[in-house]
């Protein structure tokens, strides 16, 4: 059996000293980045990865940390949900939903412990799920040549476009703004400077980690500073935590129902962890009708989006390894990291860098233990981060993020930007166009027109090679389909509102 | 609607100024079927377009915060910009208390709780860069250390 020669390979790599000890950090940090309102995962890891750097890690180490954060903070989000009523996190709004009512009901113990078996189980799953079909999809991908890559990446600007936005129109120029900037500089075949403006800073490019921590972390101050942090009061104290056996038994088949919805919308390219936790929430409330009670503080409307936000974010892994197409925010983000690390995912990281795959993988599903124990016997230590003031938040986010940037190239230039892109963000937001099409767009930039060139290179310049093959044809259907259908569903999965008191 | 309107005017001058200068972009004698310019313009194009969409399908108004807010954005972006040049020449650790003494004065507008999270956050981030991570951070000016 192959997989497990790969998975021994993975737990050899993963049960070293240092690799563990980098999951368990990883994972410690990830939930309080989880937990902490105003630092979401995108956020958080994107603070991190020029950090990540300076400590001179290896490609694998540097992964197992950053995944491990990226794990933790998916089950860190769901704590401000519960006892804030403000997601850590976009895909922890829907635990909001029952997870805030139940805890004025006084079980915000209850709560925490029930979302985080249902975290562990979705995450866990997902796991092992990403273990069975990521080698599957690399075998295909294996068969995509430039004009399937160039209609895979279409697919991942319109599902994202499509499923992420309220409007079209603003999805698809978020993207563009993404593509345009990622063509600004050198360009790859011709050696010439591109749309520089005579500007030497502009001839390597905008760095993807630039606009990531512009657009995120420093939009973010903006957004505290005008609401001058009153988001950030504390709503709901835990007493004691105890296990509550029956609802995570009563809520079993919920959890994974949820787990297999999740994973399914993390796999698609651009959909993510958000519309999992959405899917699942939905599909368990039409599954229990109106005697459900969702809504109200019942167990299984906290497991379900719990176990489909975790799923998800594992499913996301699955094309962003084999295809090289992130699926969600946060993933992108990732795919940031293992550029930076000269990691080409892909179909062929499977055969040239089999310890990279399988050493994250073997740390994904020791790190789910680890999250589990940190997030349900001493949930109450994350609990308290929560207290960490606004005021003292926000600008330590800011000075870490000027001084991660900064230790990257050591330009004025870079931070210049990075403000800007900040500003942009803030811009953006307000008017309701989404910012991860943009980060998308400047990582997948260069990719999608070098192989759109090197389709029409293949073809002598004939358009129809775009079409010329059956995967190719289906990519661009499900493309069209992703962008066009979520016009006519929007009424129909309208995103429900934050229960207010 | 007019922000989505004005942004969407703005959005297409920049297209089009996007899509003239990438049509002014050189070519080498070695060129493939698209060229440097093709995708570049093909970009601008579908910007253009969606841009005109939001001028004339626009979205209900968002909620923008009243001029006093503007004023103190505009003071935060100013702060990070002479941040960002000042933190080469006067070192890590003015520059910082500064900045961020004022970015939490304007979260949370209490004096004594921003000079608290201003020299608390200099000083706790630069030993935590110095010493636990390695970064090259100077902490005073290089002259006035001499």
């Amino acid at each position: 059996m192959d997989l497990f020669t790969n998975l021994a390979l993975g737990f050899s790599i993963a049960l070293s000293p240092y690799t563990l000890m980098l999951a368990v950090v990883g994972c410690f940090l990830g939930t309080i980045i989880g937990a902490l309102p105003g630092l979401g995962p995108s956020n958080g890891v994107a603070i991190l990865i020029p950090l990540t750097f300076t400590l001179g890690l290896d490609a694998t180490s540097a992964l197992v940390l950053m995944t491990s954060v990226y794990y933790g903070a998916m089950y860190g989000g769901r704590i401000s949900s519960i006892l804030l009523n403000i997601p850590g996190d976009e895909p922890a709004l829907m635990t909001t939903l029952d997870g805030y009512p139940m805890a004025k009901k006084g079980r915000a113990g209850d709560a925490l412990v029930l979302s985080g078996v249902a975290s562990f189980v979705g995450a866990f799953l997902a796991t092992v799920g990403l273990m069975l079909l990521a080698p599957l999809l690399a075998q295909i991908a294996y068969q995509f040549g430039p004009a399937e890559y160039f209609a895979l990446y279409l697919l991942a600007f319109c599902t994202l476009g499509g499923m992420a936005s309220n409007n079209q129109a603003k999805a698809a120029i978020a993207s563009c703004i993404g593509l345009g900037i990622a063509m600004i500089g050198v360009d790859n075949s011709s050696g010439l400077p591109r749309l520089t403006g005579g500007n030497l800073h502009l001839y390597d490019g905008v760095d993807f980690l630039v606009a990531i921590v512009g657009l995120f972390a420093i939009a973010e101050v903006f957004f505290f500073i005008e609401s001058h942090g009153k988001n950030t009061t504390i709503g709901v104290k835990v007493d004691k935590v105890t296990i509550p056996w029956k609802d995570i038994y009563h809520t079993r088949w919920t959890m994974l129902r949820s787990t297999v919805v999740g994973f399914i919308a993390g796999v698609l390219p651009g959909a993510g962890a958000s519309l999992g936790s959405f899917m699942a929430y939905m599909s368990e409330k039409s599954i229990a009708g109106k005697d459900g009670g969702f809504g109200t503080g019942v167990a299984k409307g906290i497991a379900a989006p719990e176990a489909g936000n975790n799923a998800a974010a594992g499913g996301a892994l699955v094309p962003m390894l084999t295809l090289g197409v992130p699926g969600s925010g946060t993933t992108a983000v990732l795919l940031a990291l293992l550029m930076t690390l000269n990691i080409t995912p892909g179909p062929t990281l499977f055969t040239d860098r089999p310890e990279v795959v399988w050493g994250l993988i073997a740390s994904l599903l020791i790190a789910n233990f680890v999250l589990l124990l940190m997030n349900v016997p001493m949930v109450k230590i994350f609990v308290r981060v929560l207290q960490v003031p606004a005021w003292i938040l926000l600008p330590g986010v800011t000075m870490v993020s000027f001084v991660g940037i900064y230790s990257l190239s050591g330009s004025w230039f870079d931070l210049i930007l990075m403000v800007g892109f900040g500003v942009l963000g803030y811009i953006l937001r307000k008017l309701d166009i989404p910012t991860v099409p943009v980060i998308l767009g400047i990582l997948l930039g260069g990719n999608m027109e070098t192989s759109l060139r090197r389709a029409m290179v293949l073809s002598d310049g004939d358009w129809v090679f775009l079409f010329s093959t059956p995967i190719a044809i289906g990519l661009w259907i499900a493309a069209v389909a992703g962008f066009v259908a979520p016009m006519y569903f929007r009424s129909v999965l309208k995103k429900p509102q934050r229960v207010t008191d | 609607m007019f922000s989505d309107r004005i942004f969407g005017l703005v959005a297409a001058l920049l297209a089009l100024t996007y899509i003239v200068s990438a049509s002014q972009i050189q070519t080498s004698f070695l060129t493939d079927p698209v060229g440097p310019k093709g995708f570049p313009i093909l970009i601008g194009i579908v910007a253009a377009i969606c841009a005109l969409f939001m001028v004339f399908k626009p979205d209900p108004e968002p909620e923008w915060p009243v001029a006093r807010t503007f004023g103190a954005l505009a003071i935060a972006v100013a702060i990070l910009i002479g941040y960002a040049f000042a933190l080469r020449p006067l070192g890590f650790i003015v520059p910082t208390a500064i900045t961020a003494g004022i970015l939490s004065y304007q979260i949370s507008p209490r004096w004594k709780q921003a000079i608290f999270a201003g020299v608390a956050l200099s000083v706790g981030l630069f030993i935590v860069f110095k010493f636990a991570l390695g970064l090259g951070l100077s902490p005073f000016p290089k002259d006035f250390l001499g």
